[in-house]
């Protein structure tokens, strides 16, 4: 089956309209959120329901042609990129929420349902959905699942894994199945555990039940000058150390507060180092350990303290943050968003080693984390039209990689492997840990069709299962012989 | 095509000399009868010290073609199917280190046989604890681990699968892969922790586990309501919910032909805190009939310690452990107190706000007892939760499938096993589906 054909044979499964094989139209699709990378594919189907979804995937999987899923395409890894030849399969069309059952505290979507619906449609009757990716106004749901998306409250309420009770996934042959459910330990392998935030390569999902939570009580944010990276630190450990988890501490250094007041003017104060502290909960606790919060900062040499009076403030605050990411295109023409993870005690030595690193290669870096947790966001910034700079951005941007992994930390909190960062696995997982994760891998894709080439470094054949020879299902049937 | 050869092993006659080169000497041995797993008794039992150990001792079995189950503190070795074949017991015993806890960090790396309690009191010197109370004193991590076992604290800290950040396995064919890290958050690689987590060992031996730790509370308050019917019980859980308390734990406990049942809603954090939140769930509970607030710690733990272990513990009777969505929780509990004569419920406690129950039934003959698991997972399956029967005497264990349906991904958890450990070298016969 040619191209032509191919399309054909996709319209006749999703209509006319849900096919796309003008190369110009295609062009549309060809990057992610990381726009590095680019790849045209062969043709765009959008489904409209799961039956649409498992009449396309199997298709390619009896054409042997690889397939992409995408949602959004918000994705920072390139986890979305098309492969050329491939069919990407874009789910954007399946944005119904299917079910809201508050008692039982679950919420059922389609793939293509924006993050920030889910917490709107069920903030009327006080819940919310905890994750919380700076991208959730545009971000699908099915993209949060493929990348275990984290954010700025995961310190206290956890990723995308922990508030997925259960999937239904239309698996690389095209298969369905049901993974988990409303109801708690479902017996058998945690297969939802080990798909949510596989990077689109074990199948695509078609039905997500999302468990909410309900709204805390009390909501209190503060914002803490001070003078040093190392000072807003160890005012970090002294929260910790006290015992507190807060719903969320944040960290920005002086580019990244100077490109947020550009850029959206939140008003921060003038400083070398910004936290964000927010705590949530009954309002007893939050109120006592806000102001032992509070002490602490100070404590630790914090020249200003702004406490967020209203919902109002508190949205400002947050503003900055969550816009640091495309601030930064205020006092650079191109940035790289890195994405790395240390042990948050390692974090003063790290900022060090990231700054001693930009003054070696006159490169800018602004800094931007979720400081709780360590996951830092290292934006590095370049002029992609000045000769070799965006070479030496990357090479910054990997270097920062190896920091964190030299202090113990991870190649990604949240942005996932995806296209960009396969090659710095195996500096994380020994050849053996790879294999391993290759077995998940062929269990569920023996093929490779599935988001072909992303997540690791070598592509690997399956092969067949080792053990007692077994018959083909079409010599089992008679229809074949082995010879 | 690069087919891989089928290997047919030859099973070859291992003896406790030839373990004994692997681990030193006197650190294997026969199997005894109190090494039995649901009847079948091992030939040989081995302790290695070392993850490198453990690779040595599985190459050595997989070639020989010995069928191997691994064990922690051995609590809760009778869950799931008897084993269809078992050679070779390996034990955690002397994989007991508190590797490295990075306070500041609240992270734990260790290794899987160490002891619970122990390991927390490691961890309450520097005022944290890993946030798991499963059934089972004598219980390792690396038995937690593999049963998914879990307590009444899930409900506020969830369970092994939202704590366990890194792991280290080895597999079927002394293979050493781990997966995650040490940090919190992480998306590097697939997450084969949670894959591992509830596989009942049979895709390979846990030898190492990193967790996120929690603050000990300063401060805890128990709330007990005494409730007259399910119904009531699942209005309060219900009104619970809707509020903006904040509870740790909340457990029902019902003993058969008891008038009453009672509903203890547990709360940690700062003293003023959970002070509040316990005035707060008084004001709650009252309307709902007899309330009364446990403050001395000692009776708290008291409690605590209770409902954390398994009610069959000390019983005659068989141990179930049925699951479905909170609000039908009443509706099990309803029909698992219809229960008659031989299929009489003895006891029942309920995790009610997440949706565990763990019942206590007499045992009657193998058929009757059959034909009621049936009646009870067809009811639990209408309020999309499944019946699975934990502890059983071998004769009524082989009546019915322990685990009951799995659903439509069987063929895909199978296809997982076939990958993971291609010769069934790992606890054949004892998980879904006969994995």
């Amino acid at each position: 089956m040619d191209i032509t054909q191919l399309a054909q044979a996709m319209r006749a499964i999703v209509g006319r309209q849900g096919v796309i094989s003008e190369r110009e139209q295609l062009r549309t699709y060809e990057c992610d959120g990381l726009t590095g990378y680019r790849v045209v594919p062969a043709l765009v189907v959008l489904p409209e329901n799961a039956e649409q979804v498992q009449a396309v995937v199997r298709l390619c999987h009896e054409q042997g042609v690889p397939f992409v899923a995408r949602g959004s395409g918000t994705g920072l890894s390139g986890g979305a990129l098309p492969v050329e030849e491939g069919v990407l399969i874009v789910l954007s069309r399946m944005r119904r929420i299917l079910e809201i059952d508050l008692p039982n505290q679950r919420v059922v979507v389609e793939p293509g349902v924006i993050n920030l619906w889910v917490t709107q449609e069920v903030a009327p009757e006080g819940y919310y959905f905890a994750p919380d990716p700076s991208s959730q106004l545009v971000c699908s749901i099915g993209g949060n699942v493929a990348e275990n998306s984290g954010g700025a409250h995961c310190l206290k309420y956890g990723f995308t894994t922990n508030h997925v009770t259960g999937l239904e996934v239309v698996l690389p042959d095209g298969e369905m199945v049901h993974l988990g459910g409303k109801a708690p330990d479902s017996p058998g392998y945690d297969l939802l555990g080990a798909f949510v935030g596989s990077e689109g390569t074990l199948g695509i999902v078609t039905k997500i039940t999302l468990r909410i939570l309900r709204k805390p009580e009390t909501v209190r944010t503060l914002l803490a000058a001070f003078n040093s990276t190392d000072d807003a630190g160890s005012a970090v450990s002294a929260i910790i150390a006290a015992g507190i988890v807060p719903a969320a501490v944040e960290m920005m250094d002086a580019l990244a507060i100077e490109a947020a007041e550009a850029a959206v003017h939140p008003n921060y104060p003038n400083a070398p180092a910004l936290l964000i502290v927010e705590l949530d909960g009954p309002a007893v606790e939050v109120e006592h350990q806000f102001q032992l919060v509070e002490q602490l900062c100070n404590e630790s040499g914090s020249t200003e303290i702004r406490i967020a009076v209203d919902d109002e403030e508190r949205v400002l605050m947050w503003k900055g943050r969550k816009s640091a990411f495309a601030a930064v295109g205020r006092i650079s023409p191109d940035y790289y968003v890195q994405d790395g993870v240390i042990p948050r005690t390692a974090l003063p030595e790290v900022l060090r080693e990231i700054a001693a690193l930009g003054e070696r290669s006159g490169v800018r870096v602004a800094n931007v984390f979720h400081a709780g947790d360590g996951n830092l966001h290292p934006l590095v910034l370049y002029n992609g039209d000045v000769e070799g700079e965006a070479e030496r951005a990357e090479d910054v941007a990997g270097d920062i990689l190896l920091i964190c992994l030299k202090h113990g930390g991870s190649i990604t909190g949240e942005h996932g492997v995806g296209e960009d960062k396969k090659k710095y696995l195996p500096r994380m997982f020994t050849e053996d840990d790879m294999k391993t994760m290759q077995l998940l891998r062929c269990a569920f894709d023996p093929h490779g069709f599935c988001n072909p080439g992303k997540v690791f470094p070598t592509p690997r054949l399956c092969g067949e299962v080792p053990g007692p020879a077994r018959l083909h299902p079409l010599q089992q049937a008679g229809l074949a012989e082995v010879f | 095509m690069s087919a891989t050869t089928p290997r047919t092993y030859v099973p070859r006659n291992v003896s406790v000399a030839d373990i004994e080169r692997l681990v030193g000497m006197g650190h294997a041995r026969e199997g005894a009868p109190a090494d039995s797993i649901a009847g079948v008794t091992p030939r040989l039992v081995v302790e290695p010290a070392s993850t490198e150990e453990v690779s040595e001792v599985m190459k050595l079995a997989s070639q020989a073609g010995l069928k191997v189950a691994a064990r922690g503190g051995g609590t809760k070795l009778g869950w799931g199917n008897p084993p269809e074949a078992l050679d070779l017991i390996v034990s955690t015993a002397r994989l007991n280190r508190l590797i490295e806890h990075s306070a500041g960090d609240l992270v734990a790396t260790v290794q899987a046989g160490i002891n619970l309690d122990n390991l927390q009191a490691q961890l309450a010197k520097a005022g944290q604890m890993l946030a798991l109370d499963p059934p089972g004193h004598a219980c390792t991590i690396g038995g937690v681990i593999a049963t998914d076992a879990s307590g009444p604290l899930r409900l506020r800290y969830g369970t092994v699968r939202d704590l366990l950040i890194g792991i280290t396995v080895v597999l079927a064919d002394g293979t050493v892969a781990k997966s995650g890290g040490k940090v919190v958050k992480n998306v590097a690689g697939y997450d084969l922790g949670k894959l591992y987590t509830g596989s009942f060992g049979t895709l390979g031996i846990v030898v190492e586990a990193t967790f996120r730790l929690h603050p000990l509370p300063e401060a805890v308050r128990t709330v007990v309501l005494n409730v007259r019917t399910p119904a009531q019980a699942g209005e309060f859980v219900g009104a619970i919910g809707r509020s903006s308390l904040v509870p740790s734990a909340l457990e029902l406990e019902w003993a058969h032909n008891a008038e009453t049942a009672a509903l203890y809603v547990g709360f940690e954090g700062i003293a003023p805190g959970v002070e509040a939140q316990a005035e707060a769930t008084m004001q709650l509970a009252k309307t709902y009939g007899e309330c009364h607030t446990v403050e001395a710690e000692e009776a708290q733990d008291d409690i605590w310690r209770r409902l954390r272990e398994l009610p069959w513990q000390h019983s005659e009777g068989v141990g179930l452990k049925l699951t479905c969505v909170p609000t039908a929780v009443p509706s099990l509990l309803h029909a698992l107190l219809t229960g008659t004569g031989s299929n009489r419920c003895l006891y029942l406690r309920a995790r009610a706000a997440t949706g565990v129950i763990l019942a206590v039934m007499a045992a009657g003959a193998p058929a009757d007892f059959a034909a009621r698991i049936e009646e009870l997972r067809r009811v639990a399956g209408q309020h999309g939760g499944s019946l699975v029967v934990l502890h059983a005497p071998p004769e009524l264990k082989r009546a019915v499938d322990v685990w009951g349906p799995v659903g439509d991904a069987l063929p895909l958890m199978r296809r997982v096993k076939e990958r993971f450990d291609p010769n069934r070298t790992l606890n054949p016969g004892r998980f879904v589906g006969g994995i």
